[in-house]
């Protein structure tokens, strides 16, 4: 049977929260600044003045690519890519045509790869303000190192666009190059949509002719919606018989709807051509080993080694590693445990497990220190001090309430004491231990 | 005092001498720019004079710079009316480094519209002038520079070159003029032109005040990125060693030219081989090769520099440009357009990888390589309007060491039939600008340059 395919493609531009600008000593810290005081001749664009790449953007920006699988080029180039627009000072803008420092990379999530085209760096451009009657330019943002990231257009829903973009946000946090703010700006997303109307099933169809680019979204389920809505927009046109125009479209979050900005015609001739101001960047063998030696453990490793060396189940170890302070800080608390060995009445395998049940279901708050944590975990795990006479009391209560519950478990259905249980733990408002508990309502129930 | 027609070197040793102060000194070049400034249009902006005493290599030594440097408070136009009301607020590199050696700014000179001709006709403030013959061309771009060491307006002065433009009008004006190796002398805050070609360099009355002003404005600089970290040469200890060399001619650079040009070089070769230097013909890639490498890779590189002019800031909008910007931009837009870089920019840099392959290849078997610097001497006002392409012509000899970046150095070798300057060019190896100095400073010692630079300020006595 035929039926619709979406192909998306991914564009993500990546603002790196380096000391200094991507091309001068400006400081890059431009958020809630007052406009245009971090700013020289290089980022205004000043007759004269000429670019200097900031070594830690090349070096992040590397470590991104590297971080998402790619194949780092030992011979790498900027180049000038020209249009004009008032937040562009100097009328181009320094970015990577042909020989980006990344390309070729994949990333894995859940049992799918999606193919990374290319990493590339380049400079942020300043901010419009319009006011009434005029606009003004705040240039603290020129010039800022901006990575792109562009995927293969392997995307067929807009779940796994979002699962990708949810885990490339956790990936360039572990990195520590960029907040990857999305409010702030830090990071900027950018679908290409196309849709084959009627697909055969084939595994590698061929693309369709057309696709628009989403831009001015700002959040991961602004991305769903808005691929949401393009395809819908887009199957209605392939109806007619009509191909999509290839276009730029916005996307308006309050009327959840996407609007055309511009359209094929209007496409620039960037005219590139190598950045004469800038040489080629080479890279020896060693050189990028030594900027790899400080790629961290990734959360897909992470998971990875959780379940097998710390037994964690797969849900937990996902959730405690999506946050590169977090998962640090368990295994912190985990190593921790070690120093009051042997943990009376608990196996030692249940710790890691025990320790992330506490921080995911914030038992404990994990803003205390690790001694902290594990003195009010041992706590927890303490057998609980039980009201016996209390316990009698309630389970005869839930015993009378519940003859169902009681005639099922007499008729050896045995799921039914975890249910009486429960409504026991109810009663004594949680204060019981698990363990006596059972044990005296078998004992109650057998009688 | 007795000031006319010295170099720096002397002016220093007078400074020294207190036979003058520093204050006198400025003076007197003061009054001289007001006194024919009318006549030659070489400067476009005065710098105010100090009272301070500087300290230093040039310590209180005057100098003009051309306008495409951008200096701190002083207005800086690269001759164009898009910048007609541009104060810079940041110094260039070189301004910065020259004000650090002592030396004292009298002003910016003229030249053509950013670097644009061979003549400094197409500057918006009006042509500057030959002081030779005003009626003729001072040759461009740095023309105004040129000018004002030619009348002795000023004893050094800054020029810029991209093929040609400190050489030619050297050339023209009858004095020093040096192109160093690209990236010697740090390019921050000169108005770009061709990027991957301009060079800022001296214009002086001496092959020494060249390497002196040399070693103050060469070296590596953390705001340039193409600027080398190779350490800068002694090159007025290196330029006095006898050395014997291995001279270079190549018929590629002796044809088309003029009788007057081709006999005074001839000369200059005579007095090269009677001091000893060993002459050796090579073969070079014809010159006319590098003109269309250099069309190109210039007109894409203009096209994309003067980008930023988008009338949005600076006061004066795109309609301020004149003919010969708009002609490159166009030209230069087209050639990097969508489909065409390969077959022009892309292959134009193939070349040019050829051109500098070539240039090492025969650096293997000779020192220096020497040619005249222009093929004519200076034309007359208005020839250059009526051929697009003239300057780039006129600038042939000059094209191979532009594009492929090795230094050289015009010097004068005599005067034409017309009584006009002839220059002849010594071309070096990449960073050999101490063995172009050393056989320009023999060759002054033994001529005295034919007083060609002494007949110059001689015009201009009072």
């Amino acid at each position: 049977m035929k039926q619709q395919y979406p192909v998306i493609g991914l564009e993500i531009h990546v603002e790196l929260k380096t000391d200094s600008k991507m091309f001068c000593q400006c400081s890059a810290d431009y958020f809630g600044k007052k406009p245009n005081t971090h700013v020289c001749p290089v980022c205004l664009g000043m007759p004269g003045a000429l670019p200097v790449p900031n070594r830690q953007a090349i070096e992040w920006a590397i470590l991104i690519g590297k971080a998402l699988g790619c194949t780092i080029n030992k011979i790498s180039k900027f180049d000038r890519k020209h249009y004009f627009y008032p937040d562009l000072p100097k009328g181009y803008q320094i970015s990577q045509y042909d020989e980006p420092f990344c390309v070729n990379g994949a990333v894995a999530i859940k049992e799918k790869t999606f193919r990374i085209h290319r990493v590339h760096l380049e400079e942020d451009t300043g901010k419009l303000i319009h006011g009434e009657n005029k606009t003004l330019v705040d240039f603290n943002r020129s010039s800022v190192p901006l990575v792109e990231i562009v995927t293969e257009p392997d995307f067929h829903n807009s779940d796994d666009v979002r699962a990708f973009l949810e885990e490339l946000q956790v990936i360039i946090r572990y990195l520590n190059v960029s907040d990857a703010d999305m409010e702030k700006g830090s990071m900027r997303l950018e679908p290409n949509i196309s849709l084959i109307l009627n697909h055969d099933g084939s595994p590698d169809p061929e693309l369709p002719k057309y696709k628009v680019e989403v831009k001015n979204i700002n959040s991961f389920r602004y991305v769903k919606d808005a691929i949401e809505y393009e395809l819908k927009r887009q199957a209605e046109i392939l109806e007619t018989g009509e191909l999509p125009p290839q276009e730029t479209r916005g996307y308006n979050e309050t009327k959840g709807i996407t609007y055309s900005q511009r359209s094929k015609e209007d496409a620039h001739d960037y005219r590139y051509f190598p950045e004469p101001d800038i040489p080629p960047i080479v890279f020896t063998e060693k050189q990028l080993e030594q900027i790899f030696e400080s790629l961290p453990e990734l959360p897909g490793e992470k998971i990875i080694r959780y379940k097998t060396q710390y037994k964690l189940r797969p849900q937990d170890a996902f959730i405690i590693t999506r946050n590169r302070t977090t998962a640090d800080y368990f295994e912190h608390v985990v190593h921790e445990f070690e120093k009051h060995r042997p943990v009376s009445n608990h196996e030692v395998e249940d710790i890691p497990q025990k320790v992330a049940n506490y921080i995911i279901n914030k038992k404990i708050p994990v803003d205390v220190s690790a001694e902290e944590f594990v003195r009010q975990a041992l706590e927890l795990m303490a057998p609980k001090q039980t009201d016996t006479k209390l316990l009698d009391e309630m389970i005869a209560k839930v015993v009378g309430a519940n003859p169902k519950a009681v005639e099922d478990y007499n008729k050896g259905k045995q799921n039914s004491i975890m249910f009486l249980m429960g409504q026991v733990m109810k009663e004594m408002k949680g204060k019981a231990d698990a363990q006596t508990v059972k044990n005296e309502l078998i004992k109650i129930l057998s009688k | 005092m007795d000031i006319l027609g010295k170099s720096a070197v002397e002016l220093l040793e007078s400074l020294k001498k207190k036979e003058f102060s520093e204050k006198e000194l400025f003076a007197y070049f003061h009054k001289r720019i007001e006194r024919y400034n009318s006549k030659f249009n070489a400067f476009l902006t005065l710098a105010e004079s100090t009272d301070e005493n500087h300290e230093g290599p040039l310590g209180g030594i005057p100098f003009a710079m051309k306008d495409n440097f951008c200096t701190k408070g002083v207005r800086t136009t690269a001759s164009s009316k898009v910048l007609e009301h541009f104060i810079p607020p940041y110094d260039s590199t070189v301004t910065i480094r020259m004000n650090q050696s002592g030396a004292v700014l009298q002003g910016k000179t003229n030249m053509d519209a950013w670097a644009h001709g061979s003549s400094t006709e197409t500057s918006d403030f009006g042509p500057s002038k030959n002081p030779w013959n005003t009626d003729r061309a001072p040759g461009g771009s740095s023309g105004g520079s040129a000018a004002a060491i030619s009348a002795y307006l000023s004893p050094i002065a800054i020029g810029s070159e991209t093929a040609g433009s400190i050489r030619q009008p050297a050339a023209w004006c009858g004095v020093v003029g040096l192109k160093p190796t690209y990236g010697r002398v740090p390019r921050y805050g000169v108005v770009a032109m061709g990027s991957s070609l301009d060079c800022p360099g001296p214009m002086t009355i001496t092959a020494e005040d060249a390497a002196l002003v040399l070693e103050v404005i060469a070296g590596n600089d953390s705001y340039d990125a193409t600027s080398s970290p190779v350490p800068v040469g002694s090159y007025r200890k290196e330029m006095k060693k006898k050395r014997k060399m291995t001279i270079g001619i190549a018929d590629e650079y002796m044809e088309n030219i003029s009788d007057d040009v081709k006999k005074r070089v001839d000369e200059a070769i005579e007095i090269f081989k009677k001091q000893g230097h060993t002459i050796k013909k090579v073969k070079l890639i014809s010159p006319k090769y590098a003109i269309s490498v250099y069309t190109i890779i210039q007109r894409a590189e203009v096209s994309s520099n003067l980008a930023r002019y988008d009338g949005i800031r600076y006061g004066n909008d795109r309609t301020h440009f004149g003919q010969e910007a708009k002609r490159r931009i166009m030209l230069g837009a087209y050639t990097l357009s969508y489909g065409y870089y390969d077959a022009f920019y892309k292959k134009a840099q193939q070349v040019r990888t050829l051109i500098i392959e070539d240039f090492k290849r025969v650096f293997n078997e000779v020192d220096v390589i020497v040619s005249p610097t222009t093929p004519v001497t200076a034309l007359k006002l208005g020839e250059f309007e009526k051929y697009p392409f003239f300057g780039e012509v006129m600038d042939i000899l000059n094209e191979g060491a532009a594009v492929s970046g090795i230094p050289a150095i015009n010097i004068p070798c005599g005067l034409d039939s017309q009584k006009l300057p002839v220059g002849l060019q010594i071309m070096g190896n990449y960073f050999d600008e101490s063995t172009i100095l050393n056989l320009a400073y023999q060759f002054e010692k033994e001529t005295n340059y034919f007083d060609v630079i002494k007949k110059g300020f001689e015009r201009y006595k009072e």
